[in-house]
């Protein structure tokens, strides 16, 4: 390579990088202010960085994160739901039932409490897309609802315990090895994607990363995964949940990126005008919305009641608005048509450090609502800003 | 006869567009001065800077009310002046009472309270000032005629101590006898010294009422004269009398067969179930052939093509047949399949999603062309975003780039790819040039006729009468919802559209 190609080639690097610096302002943000967050509470606080704890906070933030992905779908076709907390809390008493006092068989208790989160998601959509009642108000309705009938059914009793094949659902881990296994397919996939992708875009003459960067890029991924599995091993492996909401992160995250369908909920939410004029069925598109969002509260409600082992009346009160936060942390805007599921499961991310960090000092309940809401606002106020500036350039 | 308002050598430019080119207008007291023009002449941006929208800085020249200079820096200044504009969409909060919104804004009150009485005797003298005694002031205002409401709203501006009162397309809304009525109490407040702007696109109308005229054109003041010194014909040709400056790359082709059939068609309003917004159409477009519609903004003309389209709210009835066989089409899916395309008047609110890229708006309405199994090709998707970048001409870095980041020509050029990309048998275009710049207008029309050789049907509906003359191989101009003639393109003349648009007779 000549001196000139060499000069050349570092300045058009140096205006790649400086382009994608600008487009990603937000997703920087936001993970410089997860690194700060940890940063802090480690530097206030020995027992944050530790494996044990660290491995606790991502099962804290499985919950919320599986109810933000599907929340995620939900914001971007510019709806809203409320009723996923009382959701979770039903959907694990039901669960707890079948499991406890009917006796049935976990694959049996999961697949029956899949199917109900299914089947009310099908009932809450069915009265946004084709009632035209405002979302808001349906899953207003629906909280109300939900929690309702859990305490009917419940009796106002707590169910438990759960028989262990339901429970490593919430409390169960990956063996070591086995985590190793999946660490290393999962650098493998990363790569191989990688390498495809900027084939792909060289081929359409489309701005790549050098290849000295995209070596760099993979390598970064590939010290991610495995520094995260040394870690998880580190204390007893990979817990269950978390691997389950890398999975779902991941088919729908395919989803909204990939399919006609997510492609779909986009334009609806960016301009339900155009998006009808295009051919594009919204109620359909809006009512399916619903049954994602609500099948994965159910997800989540098995989750919740595995790892805590009981089912009560009160459990998942609220959970909906720490979903909506991770979402709108995450970088979803409310108005809808913009939103990404790796956004909201970091937004997740963010609301389970500050929990868990705020807890292991024994800083008071009060304190981390009010850290939390303002933190909210701030993350909001963040994303109205970097918007208002866009336009002008 | 002193003068109640003179505005002089106004000039206003938009970026790249000059709408107001040294206009002068001025209006004697108590007279009854109508504005004529066609749409985009610049009435309307006239007004806008009459009625204190534009702060001074924003233009030249100089306005006087009653021979005294005046600063209007807001709608607010403009009101004290005396002045008050009554839109074409009624600004009264429909829910309200008559009196609420009479007295809206200033209400009487002590310590914050509303005084009720005072407000209903108020009310009252307005009502009867604009003869609606009848009406008593806590009647919702939604419940009355829309011609009630235009006469409570020209009370609200009397009760401001308007002297001035400009009519923006007033009867548009109207039916006959409503339109009699206000008439008659304009004719009523010429007596009493209120001085009149009218602006209408109906002839007759302003026939029957104006003492003065004034025509624009293109951003100029055309002709003010008396009403005595004009005929009907004299104005339409003033309106329209410019020279063909743009080139229209029209093409003869052998129109084939018939891919569109409509009998008997009418459209009822989806919010006044009663009123028709369409009354009983019937037209045909065959492959290869352009069918322009003219007619004024407000007769029909977007509604028509909309609820061909399957997506007006409002119900219709007649005979829709596509290739000869007959179509109900209730949902743009349903017109997809029939390989009908809408590329409709406002491409921000109906066409685009500015959120988005290029490729992902212009693939919109054909995804199943770019996926296998429901999932996304990517590639695919870069493929076809790239085809019409190039086809199409669309200025841009990348079919990456946003949408909302393209200038209007570009954007107008991705909804048409969006729509070829669907391969229509029959693409409507509704104002396909509106704000666009004259290069690309010629790009678009190039477009049009490329698809029109390869047998096309299309209809293109447009207020520029040159243009419409221009492109298309037959014109139906509708008026008032109803179809008021159908012309060849080689006999026809601007005249003639305009005399059948505004209603009036042909000779």
């Amino acid at each position: 390579m000549s001196a000139v190609e060499e000069v050349q080639e570092h300045v058009e690097e140096k205006q790649i990088k400086k382009k994608i610096f600008k487009l990603d302002v937000r997703a920087y943000t936001m993970i410089v202010a997860l690194v700060a967050i940890w940063l802090l509470f480690s530097m206030l606080n020995d027992a944050f960085l530790t494996p044990r704890n660290l491995s606790n906070l991502f099962l804290q933030m499985s919950v919320t994160a599986i109810l933000a992905i599907g929340m995620v779908m939900i914001i971007v076709a510019g709806q809203i739901d409320l009723s996923v907390g009382s959701l979770v809390g039903l959907t694990g008493g039901v669960a707890a039932i079948l499991n406890v006092w009917l006796g049935m068989h976990p694959i049996l208790v999961i697949l029956l409490t899949v199917l109900l989160g299914a089947l009310i998601g099908l009932f809450q959509g069915w009265w946004v897309a084709y009632r035209a009642v405002p979302a808001f108000i349906v899953t207003l309705g629906g909280m109300l609802i939900f929690r309702g009938i859990l305490q009917g059914i419940t009796g106002s009793q707590t169910v438990a315990p759960l028989t262990p094949g339901l429970k490593i659902l919430g409390q169960g881990y990956i063996p070591s090895p086995v985590g190793l296994g999946i660490g290393i397919v999962a650098i493998i996939i990363t790569t191989y994607m990688i390498i495809t992708k900027r084939n792909a875009r060289i081929k359409y003459g489309f701005d790549v990363f050098s290849k000295k960067l995209t070596v760099s890029q993979i390598a970064i991924f590939c010290l991610i995964i495995i520094s995260y599995v040394m870690l998880m091993n580190a204390y007893q492996g990979i817990p269950v949940p978390i691997l389950l909401v890398i999975f779902l992160a991941i088919i729908f995250t395919i989803i909204a990126k990939n399919t006609v369908f997510g492609r779909q909920v986009y334009a609806i939410g960016g301009n339900p005008e155009a998006a009808s004029l295009s051919g594009i069925n919204i109620k359909r598109r809006i009512l399916t919305v619903f049954v994602l969002g609500n099948t994965l509260a159910a997800i989540a409600g098995l989750i919740l009641t595995a790892r805590v082992n009981a089912a009560t009346t009160s459990a998942g009160t609220m959970y909906e608005l720490d979903a909506i936060a991770a979402c709108v942390i995450g970088g979803t805007s409310l108005m809808g048509g913009v939103g990404t599921i790796a956004g909201a499961v970091i937004g997740a991310l963010v609301m389970a450090s500050l929990d868990n960090g705020m807890s292991i000092m024994n800083i008071d309940v009060f304190w981390q609502s009010i850290v939390k809401g303002s933190i909210l606002i701030l993350a909001v106020w963040v994303d109205i800003y970097s918007r208002k500036r866009k336009p002008k350039k | 006869m002193s003068y109640a308002l003179q505005m002089n050598s106004i000039t206003k430019e938009f970026p790249g567009v000059k709408a107001l080119d040294n206009v002068s207008f001025s209006v004697k007291k108590g007279e009854i001065h109508a504005l004529c023009g066609e749409n985009g002449a610049g009435k309307s941006t006239l007004m806008k800077v009459l009625s204190g929208l534009f702060p001074t800085s924003d233009y030249q020249g100089v306005i006087e009310v009653d021979e005294k200079v005046r600063h209007f820096e807001s709608i607010k200044d403009a009101e004290e002046a005396g002045i008050a504009i009554i839109y074409q969409e009624l600004a009264m909060v429909k829910h309200m009472t008559v009196a609420e919104n009479l007295i809206l804004g200033k209400e009487p009150s002590t310590f914050g309270f509303i005084q009720k009485n005072e407000m209903f005797k108020e009310t009252n003298k307005w009502l009867a000032e604009v003869g609606l005694k009848g009406i008593s002031p806590e009647t919702v205002t939604g419940s009355l005629g829309i011609g009630q409401q235009q006469l409570i709203e020209i009370a609200k501006a009397l009760s401001k101590n308007a002297h001035i009162l400009i009519l923006d397309e007033p009867t548009a809304a109207l039916t006959e006898t409503e339109v009699k009525i206000l008439l008659n109490i304009l004719r009523e407040f010429r007596k009493r010294g209120v001085t009149c702007i009218y602006i209408s696109h109906k002839i007759e109308e302003v026939f029957s009422i104006a003492d003065q005229i004034t025509i624009l054109r293109d951003g100029q003041t055309v002709a003010t004269k008396p009403v005595e010194e004009l005929t009907e014909d004299k104005v339409i040709s003033l309106m329209v009398g410019r020279e063909l400056k743009e080139r229209f790359p029209k093409i003869e082709t052998q129109a084939g067969k018939m891919v569109l059939e409509v009998s008997n068609y009418t459209i009822w309003d989806p919010i006044i179930p009663t009123k028709k917004v369409l009354d009983d159409i019937s037209f045909h477009v065959r492959a290869g052939e352009i069918l322009g519609i003219a007619g004024l903004m407000g007769s029909g003309r977007t509604e028509l093509v909309m609820s061909l389209f399957g997506s007006y709210a409002g119900v219709n009835q007649g005979e829709v047949r596509i290739n000869g066989r007959k179509a109900t089409i209730q949902t743009p899916q349903q017109a997809i399949k029939h390989g009908m395309a809408l590329v409709s008047e406002d491409r921000k609110r109906y066409g685009l999603i500015l959120g988005m890229d290029i490729k992902n708006n212009v693939t919109m309405a054909s995804l199943d062309a770019v996926s296998k199994m429901k999932f996304l090709d990517g590639n695919k998707e870069i493929y076809f975003g790239n085809t019409y970048l190039d086809s199409l001409r669309i200025k841009a870095p990348s079919v990456e780039t946003l949408v909302g980041q393209l200038s209007g020509g570009n954007q107008q050029k991705v909804v048409l790819g969006k729509w070829l990309m669907t391969k229509p048998k029959l693409l409507i275009l509704d104002e396909p040039t509106r704000g666009i710049d004259v290069g690309a207008k010629f790009e678009i029309y190039n477009i049009i006729n490329q698809l029109v050789k390869e047998g096309v049907a299309i209809i293109m509906i447009s207020s520029e009468l040159p243009e419409v003359i221009g492109m298309s191989h037959r014109i139906m101009v509708i008026s008032e919802g109803c179809k008021a003639a159908e012309f060849d393109a080689d006999e026809v003349t601007q005249e003639k559209i305009m005399t059948a648009a505004t209603g009036g007779t042909l000779v």
